[in-house]
C-alpha cells in the first residue's frame, strides 16, 4: 500500500519527462531552440552559447547557457523536461574538467574560453555540421 | 457541495499548457462508495453519506456495520458530504470523473502533529536576544497585570500542543484530473502527512 503510493507519483513524473534527451555536457557550446507564445501565434527562438551548468534531477533537470550579448555576459537557465525547449543543437564539444562552470563569469579574454574536446580517431556525430561554431566568448 | 474522500500520495511537479513548472500534491481517489443519504425530513439536514477503503467484515463491529445497508461492504473511512450538489444513488460508486469540471477545490485533513512546542513555534514570537546579558530567549513574556486585569485572558498565546488538527485550504487549483490513474493533481501544499485522508471538496469561495 505505501510502495504503491509513491509509484503512482512517479509515474506522474514520468509522463511529463522527454523520452529522449538532447545529448549535451557543460562545457559544450549549444544551441537551444525555445518556443515563445505571442498572443497566438508561436514562434521558435534560437539563444546559443555555453553550458555552465546542469542542476537537478528529474522533472526539474535544468542548464543554464551563458552567452556574451554585446558586451554583458547573459544567462538562461532552461528546464531540461520543458516542452518548450523544442531541441538542444551542439555546435562544438567542450574539454572541462568542472561540473559547473561559475568561474567563467569572472574571467576575460583567452582564460574566458573553453577548450574544444576533440576526440582522437574519429569525427564526432553529434555535433551539428551546418553551424559555425559560435566565435562569442 | 460536492466531494471526495482521497488520500494524499506526496509532491511532485508537471509542466503546465505555456511549458511553466507547477508544484502539485498529487491525490489518490479509490472509488467512494455511498453509503446513505441524509433528508431534511428525517436528519434535520441534506447530506450524503460516504465511504472508502472495504473492511473485512469480521473486523467491525457490529453498531459500526449497522450504518451500512444490505449488499453494502464495510468502510474503513466514512465522512458525510452535505447538500451534494449531484443526484446519487445509495450503493453508486464516485470517482475523480466528479471533479472533471471543478476549477478550484477546498482541501481538508488532520495536519501533523507536533506535539508540545513553545510560543516561538506556535505563535511566532520573536523572542529575545540570545547574547549580551539577555535573559529573555524563547519566553511567553507577560501573560497579565498584576492590580488590573488580575487574571490572565482566555485565549491566551502559551506553549502547548500543536498539529494534528483539522485544517481546511481553501481555493487551491485543480491542475489535472486523471480518471485512468483515480488521481488529482492539486496545485500547491495540502495539509497532513503521506498516505492521510483528505476531503477534497469544491470550493466554496471561488469557482
Amino acid at each position: 500500500m505505501k510502495g504503491d503510493g509513491m509509484n503512482l507519483v512517479q509515474s506522474i513524473q514520468a509522463e511529463q519527462m522527454k523520452s529522449e534527451l538532447p545529448a549535451f555536457q557543460v562545457g559544450d557550446t549549444v544551441r537551444v531552440s525555445f518556443k515563445i507564445v505571442e498572443g497566438k501565434t508561436e514562434r521558435v527562438q534560437a539563444y546559443e552559447g555555453l553550458v555552465i551548468a546542469v542542476k537537478n534531477a528529474g522533472i526539474g533537470k535544468t542548464f543554464t547557457v551563458r552567452k556574451n550579448s554585446y558586451g554583458v555576459g547573459v544567462e538562461r537557465v532552461f528546464p531540461l523536461n520543458s516542452p518548450r525547449v523544442e531541441k538542444v543543437e551542439v555546435l562544438r564539444r567542450g574539454k572541462v574538467r568542472r561540473s559547473k562552470l561559475y568561474y567563467i563569469r569572472i574571467k576575460v579574454g583567452k582564460k574566458s574560453k573553453v577548450k574544444e574536446l576533440i576526440v582522437s580517431g574519429k569525427k564526432d556525430e553529434s555535433v551539428t555540421e551546418t553551424a559555425a561554431p559560435a566565435d562569442k566568448a | 457541495m460536492i466531494g471526495l474522500i482521497g488520500k494524499k500520495l506526496g509532491m511532485t511537479q508537471v509542466f503546465d499548457d505555456t511549458g511553466r513548472l507547477i508544484p502539485v500534491t498529487v491525490v489518490q481517489v479509490a472509488p467512494n462508495l455511498v453509503v446513505g443519504k441524509k433528508t431534511t425530513e428525517k436528519d434535520g439536514y441534506d447530506a450524503i453519506v460516504v465511504g472508502v477503503y472495504e473492511k473485512k467484515k469480521t473486523r467491525v463491529s457490529k453498531p459500526y456495520a449497522g450504518q451500512f445497508g444490505e449488499g453494502l461492504a464495510p468502510t474503513r473511512v466514512l465522512r458525510e458530504f452535505r447538500d451534494f450538489e449531484k443526484d446519487v444513488q445509495v450503493g453508486e460508486k464516485l470517482d475523480v470523473a466528479l471533479l472533471e469540471r471543478v476549477r478550484y477545490v477546498d482541501v481538508v485533513a488532520n495536519s501533523k502533529g507536533r506535539g508540545f512546542q513553545g510560543v516561538v513555534k506556535r505563535w511566532n514570537f520573536g523572542g529575545g536576544r540570545a547574547t549580551h546579558g539577555s535573559k529573555f530567549h524563547r519566553e511567553a513574556g507577560s501573560t497579565g497585570q498584576s492590580t488590573y486585569p488580575h487574571k490572565t485572558f482566555k485565549n491566551n498565546k502559551m506553549p502547548g500542543h500543536m498539529g494534528n488538527e483539522r485544517v481546511t485550504v481553501q481555493n487551491l487549483k485543480v491542475v489535472r484530473v486523471d480518471v485512468e490513474k483515480g488521481v488529482v493533481l492539486v496545485r500547491g501544499a495540502l495539509p497532513g502527512a503521506r498516505n492521510c485522508d483528505l476531503l477534497v471538496r469544491k470550493a466554496v469561495k471561488k469557482s
